[in-house]
């Protein structure tokens, strides 16, 4: 138990444009522009008759899009019929289990290659219609009728953790800054713009009206002024992800054949999920999520690595503070002991272990259901040397992780991967 | 069938509320507490319940002030300049449950202090017409 059977890579990994793009994209546009830069990323080229099988991962396309059954609509799209296509939900950690299902089907021997897809277009729906789909991922028999929204559950979360390990907005704040400027090396990003141009932006803004400058002296200042506006305190706007139209695509494939598609394949080594009450009520400890640690305590398990050996990672940063949480629930810092180490760089791209290279969710976007697998494409192009624009890592990534978490934090997948 | 005969249901649990009563389930096996109930007690595998009257006293655990609501608070009048807060609270019997907090100051969150002693407070909200009981706490 606890093993794979055998050895699964990922030969090609791929993303579409993520943004604010309904109606000019829609899910099969979204999707099947993932497919093509996905199949580009393939070093000896992939077609359709080398894939057995198509994992959807997507939250809600019944609330966003009026359509249900993506797996085989998504399948059509780029000639996987009449072959096995299926949908998988898990809030936003979807396409994280479309993933994890993957691999466990290659490993089982039943199928040799599986496309992954992720795939979410929120801007359908008006932003009030959105927040209210999202919070169908949180309880909605006894929280949301005492007034939990999303950024509400996470901003409790917050509460509790300020409260007990003296975390600040500033600590949640930084999480931002750093993950914008990481953004802007993103291509893919919905907003590849840091927090610092965004300010002057304002002030420049400001300037043209002829209105009073405020003093602001750094992005804290902005941060902390009424143009962020608070959302849930402690959680203001900048501290929330992005509402996303976007896909990913992954191509999983068994140890047989994955040398056939690419000399460099990236290798799962590791696979866990956990899981926990819908409810934070329900949970013993409101200062972190269970199902992200029983999902890495299986994951590191499986891989026979810890913390200390993972050189990058991806983590859910759907707010800051979920950012801040998961450096401790993941083992990479002792509870409460994160803030100082995002404090002193060591998240940032050029620290000691970079996390959220993409921009994370925060700035690179969230289109819930294609959220995980577009985290593994962001690892996948990391370890092979490849990140576009200036955002490669400047040492070799032997072993990545990604952490995608889902709701409000009842479903976790971890994913280890290795060279 | 009398209160202590009701099955383990959410309707019956949110009846319970409608008549402003804050009732849980109680293991006779383990002594487990559920609110909001439950049939099956997941501590010890056994659906030897009990109805049990709870106190209605317990301290804040966590909070948020929320400044763009549920379509629901904002039915009730909440908004950017008049936020609610949203609680978990820890009961003195042990189990924590979500409720609106009132009686505190959600323009101003830095006055509301985690681990502050609470107290049930049903909440009569009129919407559309009708009245409806929600489950709050305030301080004590």
């Amino acid at each position: 138990m606890g093993k794979l059977s055998k050895r699964v890579a990922i030969v090609g990994a791929g993303m579409s444009q993520f943004g604010r793009l309904y109606p000019l994209k829609r899910n099969p546009d979204l999707w099947v522009d993932a497919w093509v830069d996905a199949v580009k990323s393939v070093d000896n080229g992939i077609e359709p008759k080398d894939v057995d099988a198509t994992y959807v991962g997507n939250y809600s396309s019944d609330l966003f899009n009026h359509q249900g059954h993506l797996g085989p609509q998504m399948a059509d799209l780029v000639g996987l019929t009449p072959k096995p296509a299926s949908r998988f939900e898990g809030a936003c950690a979807s396409s994280g289990i479309a993933l994890r299902q993957a691999v466990i089907a290659v490993a089982s021997g039943i199928h040799d290659v599986i496309a992954v897809a992720g795939v979410e277009c929120m801007n359908e729906l008006p932003t009030s219609l959105v927040t209210d789909a999202l919070a169908t991922a949180s309880d909605a028999l006894f929280e949301y009728p005492a007034g939990a929204t999303f950024p509400g559950l996470y901003a409790t979360v917050a509460t509790a953790h300020f409260h007990k390990y003296g975390t600040t907005s500033e600590d949640l704040m930084r999480i931002g800054i750093k993950n914008h400027e990481n953004g802007v090396e993103n291509p893919f990003a919905q907003m590849q713009r840091s927090i610092a141009e965004m300010m002057q932006r304002k002030l420049k803004k400001l300037e043209q009206q002829g209105k009073e400058l405020p003093d602001w002296k750094d992005e804290f200042d902005y941060l902390k002024s009424a143009s962020n506006p608070m959302i849930a305190y402690p959680l203001r706007l900048y501290d929330c992800s992005l509402v996303t139209d976007g896909a990913a695509c992954v191509f999983v494939a068994a140890e047989e054949v994955a040398k056939k598609y690419t000399d460099t394949p990236i290798w799962i080594s590791g696979t866990g999920q956990g899981s926990a009450a819908l409810s934070i009520h329900d949970r013993d400890d409101l200062t972190g999520f269970v199902a992200t640690r029983e999902a890495a305590r299986q994951a590191y398990e499986m891989s026979g690595y810890g913390p200390k050996d993972i050189q990058i990672a991806e983590l859910h940063d759907c707010f800051t503070i979920a950012e801040l949480v998961a450096l401790e629930d993941l083992g990479f810092y002792e509870k409460g002991k994160a803030a100082q180490a995002v404090k002193e760089g060591e998240t940032k791209r050029d620290g000691a272990r970079p996390i959220n290279t993409s921009g994370g969710l925060k700035s690179k976007g969230h289109p819930v259901g294609a959220t995980g697998a577009a985290q593994a494409v962001e690892i996948f192009k990391q370890m092979r040397g490849r990140a576009e624009r200036n955002r490669q890592v400047k040492f070799d990534v032997e072993r990545a992780l990604t952490h995608n978490l889902g709701g409000s934090g009842a479903t976790c997948v971890v994913t280890i991967y290795e060279k | 069938m009398t209160e202590a005969e009701k099955e383990f249901t959410i309707q019956n649990y949110l009846e319970f509320i409608q008549n402003k009563k804050l009732m849980g389930s109680k293991c006779k096996d383990c002594g487990a507490m559920y609110v909001p109930v439950r049939k099956l007690c997941t501590a010890c595998n056994s659906l030897n319940m009990e109805w049990v009257t709870l106190s209605g006293k317990g301290k804040l655990a966590a909070f948020t002030s929320i400044t763009v609501g549920t379509p629901y608070f904002i039915e009730l009048g909440y908004d950017r300049n008049k936020p609610y807060c949203f609680s978990v609270i820890k009961l003195e019997e042990g189990p924590m449950i979500s409720a609106q907090l009132v009686g505190v100051d959600a323009s101003n969150p830095d006055t509301i202090k985690i681990g502050m002693p609470l107290k049930v407070k049903f909440l009569e909200n009129e919407l559309k017409g009708e009245t409806k009981t929600d489950l709050g706490f305030e301080p004590a």
